[in-house]
C-alpha cells in the first residue's frame, strides 16, 4: 500500500479532562493511512477517551485532532468514520438484521451491505435473533458489524475482540488486515498484549501518556525483548528512570 | 434533517414496538379500559360525557410521555445515541422519528377509545369527530416532545418515571378540570395560562360541549401545537454530538 502524503490522523498536543481531572496529557502523534494501528495499555490509561476524541464525540480541553484532513467530528466525516464502542451499542430489542438495516439507512449504505457485514463478522446463523438473546461476544460482533457498514475510510474499534474464542479472534484480525490492504485505516484498542503482534504499528499508552509509538518489530528491538508484555514493563522502567 | 433518515428512524422504533407485544397491548387498550371503568363508576350519561373527553385528552399525553422518556433514556444509556450522533443522522431526524412512531401509536389508542365511547358507551359529541382526533393527536405529540425533553434531565429510569407526576399533576390540577380556571387565585390562573394542557382541555371542551369551531378552538390548537414544537426544539438542544 502506497503511503499517501497526508496522514489519516494527526493529533497535536491533545488534552482531555473528565470530571475535572486531566486524563490525556498533551498527546502528539500521526497515523498513516491503510494500516492497522494497535492502541495498547492497561484499563484506565485513556485509550477509549483518545478514540472518542478521534471520532469527534469527546469534548476536548486543548489541542488539535485532524482526521482524513479535517477536524475530528466534522459533519463531512460522519459517513467515512466507523466507530464501535467497548460496550455494544446496538438495540437489544431488534434482531441483528433489523439493527444493521436501520444503521445502513442512517449511513446511506447500500442494502446489500447488511448481508456482507453479517458474513464478515460471522453472525449469519443468528442474524434473525434479537440482540437481547445473543451472547456477549455475538452482541459485540453485531456492534462491530455496524462500524463496517458503508465504505468507511477510518474504522475505530474499542476492544473488539474481548471475550471471543481464539478462532473467531483470528478471523477478525484477518478481516482487519484485509480492510487495511484495501486502504482502510484501522485503530484497534486492546489490553491483551498478544494481539499487538498482529498490528503494523503500536501506540502504547499508560496514565494518559504515550509510552511508545513504533512498529512491533522496532519496539522489540528497542526494548531488547521478544515478549511485548516484557517490552511494556521495560518502557515503564525507562520512563521512571528518566 | 433528512426525510429518508427520519422515516427509517420511525420504522425502526415501530419495529422495536412490534417485538414487544405487551407494551403495544397496554398502549392500545388501557385508555379504553379506563374509560369503560369510568362509565360504570359515574353511572350517569351527562357526567360521563363531561369526563370522557378529559380522559381522551390526558391519556395520549400520559402514555406518550412515559414511553418516550424511557425509550430515549435507554437510547442515551445504551450507547446507541452516541453511535447515532457520530452518523449523518440529524437531531430532528431522531426526535421526529419518535414523534411519528408514537404519534401513530396514539392514533390507534385514540381510535379504539373513541370507537368504544361513541358506540357502546353512547358518548355524545357536539363537534365533528376529526376535531377531537386533532386535539388528542396534538396531545400525544406534546407528550412525546416533553418526554424527550425530560429524559435529558434523568440519569436513570427511576428518575424518568418520577418526572411524570411532576409534569402531569400540576397541569391537571390547574387545567380547569376540578375548578374552572377563572375561579382560581390570580397567581394560579397565570400559571394555568402558560401550561399547554389547559388549552388542550379547553379545546376538547369546545368540541364536546358546543361544537362550534371558532377562533377560540383554533387558538387552543395553535397553542398546543406550538408548545409541542417548542418542546421538540428544546429536546433537540439537549442532544449533544460531543459529550464530556
Amino acid at each position: 500500500m502506497m503511503n499517501l502524503p497526508e496522514p489519516a490522523i494527526a493529533v497535536r498536543d491533545l488534552r482531555v479532562s473528565r470530571g475535572g481531572v486531566e486524563v490525556l496529557h498533551g498527546l502528539t502523534f500521526e497515523m498513516p493511512r491503510g494500516q492497522v494501528t494497535g492502541l495498547l495499555g492497561p484499563s484506565g490509561c485513556g485509550k477509549t477517551t483518545l478514540m472518542r476524541a478521534i471520532v469527534g464525540v469527546q469534548i476536548v480541553t486543548g489541542g488539535e485532532v485532524t482526521v482524513l484532513g479535517r477536524p475530528a467530528g466534522d459533519p463531512s466525516l460522519r459517513r467515512s468514520v466507523g466507530y464501535s464502542t467497548q460496550s455494544p451499542a446496538v438495540y437489544r430489542d431488534l434482531s441483528v438484521v433489523e439493527n444493521l438495516r436501520y444503521f445502513a439507512a442512517v449511513l446511506k449504505a447500500p442494502r446489500s451491505d447488511v448481508d456482507r457485514v453479517i458474513e464478515e463478522v460471522g453472525l449469519s446463523s443468528v442474524a434473525g435473533q434479537l440482540g437481547g438473546t445473543l451472547s456477549g461476544g455475538q452482541l459485540n460482533r453485531a456492534s462491530l458489524a455496524v462500524a463496517l457498514l458503508g465504505s468507511p475510510e477510518l474504522v475505530v474499534l474499542d476492544e473488539p475482540t474481548v471475550g471471543l474464542d481464539p478462532v473467531l479472534r483470528q478471523e477478525l484480525w484477518l478481516l482487519f488486515q484485509s480492510l487495511a490492504d484495501r486502504g482502510v485505516t484501522l485503530i484497534v484498542s486492546s489490553h491483551v498484549m498478544d494481539e499487538a503482534a498482529r498490528c503494523q504499528r503500536l501506540i502504547v499508552m499508560r496514565e494518559g501518556e504515550i509510552l511508545a509509538d513504533d512498529t512491533p518489530h522496532d519496539l522489540r528491538e528497542h526494548t531488547r525483548t521478544t515478549d511485548l508484555e516484557e517490552a511494556f514493563l521495560r518502557l515503564i522502567e525507562e520512563r521512571t528512570a528518566a | 434533517m433528512n426525510p429518508a433518515i427520519t422515516l427509517a428512524t420511525a420504522r425502526r422504533i415501530l419495529t422495536q414496538l412490534r417485538h414487544d407485544h405487551r407494551t403495544v397491548a397496554l398502549m392500545a387498550l388501557v385508555p379504553t379500559l379506563v374509560i369503560i371503568l369510568l362509565y360504570y363508576v359515574i353511572d350517569d350519561q351527562r357526567s360521563f360525557d363531561a369526563w370522557a373527553p378529559i380522559l381522551l385528552c390526558v391519556f395520549p399525553f400520559l402514555v406518550m410521555f412515559l414511553v418516550t422518556s424511557i425509550a430515549t433514556l435507554r437510547e442515551r444509556t445504551s450507547g446507541t445515541l452516541e453511535r447515532l450522533m457520530a452518523t449523518p443522522l440529524g437531531k430532528l431526524d431522531l426526535l421526529l422519528g419518535y414523534g411519528i412512531a408514537f404519534g401513530l401509536m396514539a392514533c390507534v389508542q385514540v381510535a379504539i377509545a373513541l370507537a368504544v365511547s361513541l358506540t357502546w358507551l353512547g358518548f355524545d359529541l357536539a363537534g365533528p369527530l376529526w376535531s377531537l382526533v386533532v386535539i388528542a393527536l396534538l396531545n400525544a405529540l406534546l407528550g412525546t416532545a416533553l418526554g424527550l425533553l425530560c429524559s435529558a434531565f434523568a440519569r436513570s429510569e427511576f428518575q424518568a418515571v418520577q418526572f411524570m407526576p411532576v409534569v402531569m399533576i400540576p397541569q391537571l390540577l390547574l387545567g380547569g378540570i376540578l375548578v374552572p380556571r377563572d375561579q382560581m387565585a390570580t397567581v394560579l390562573e397565570w400559571i394555568s395560562n402558560v401550561l399547554p394542557m389547559s388549552y388542550a382541555i379547553e379545546g376538547m371542551k369546545v368540541v364536546v360541549m358546543n361544537g362550534e369551531l371558532g377562533g377560540e378552538f383554533w387558538r387552543d390548537v395553535a397553542v398546543v401545537a406550538g408548545s409541542a414544537l417548542l418542546a421538540l426544539v428544546l429536546g433537540a438542544a439537549t442532544l449533544r454530538r460531543r459529550t464530556p
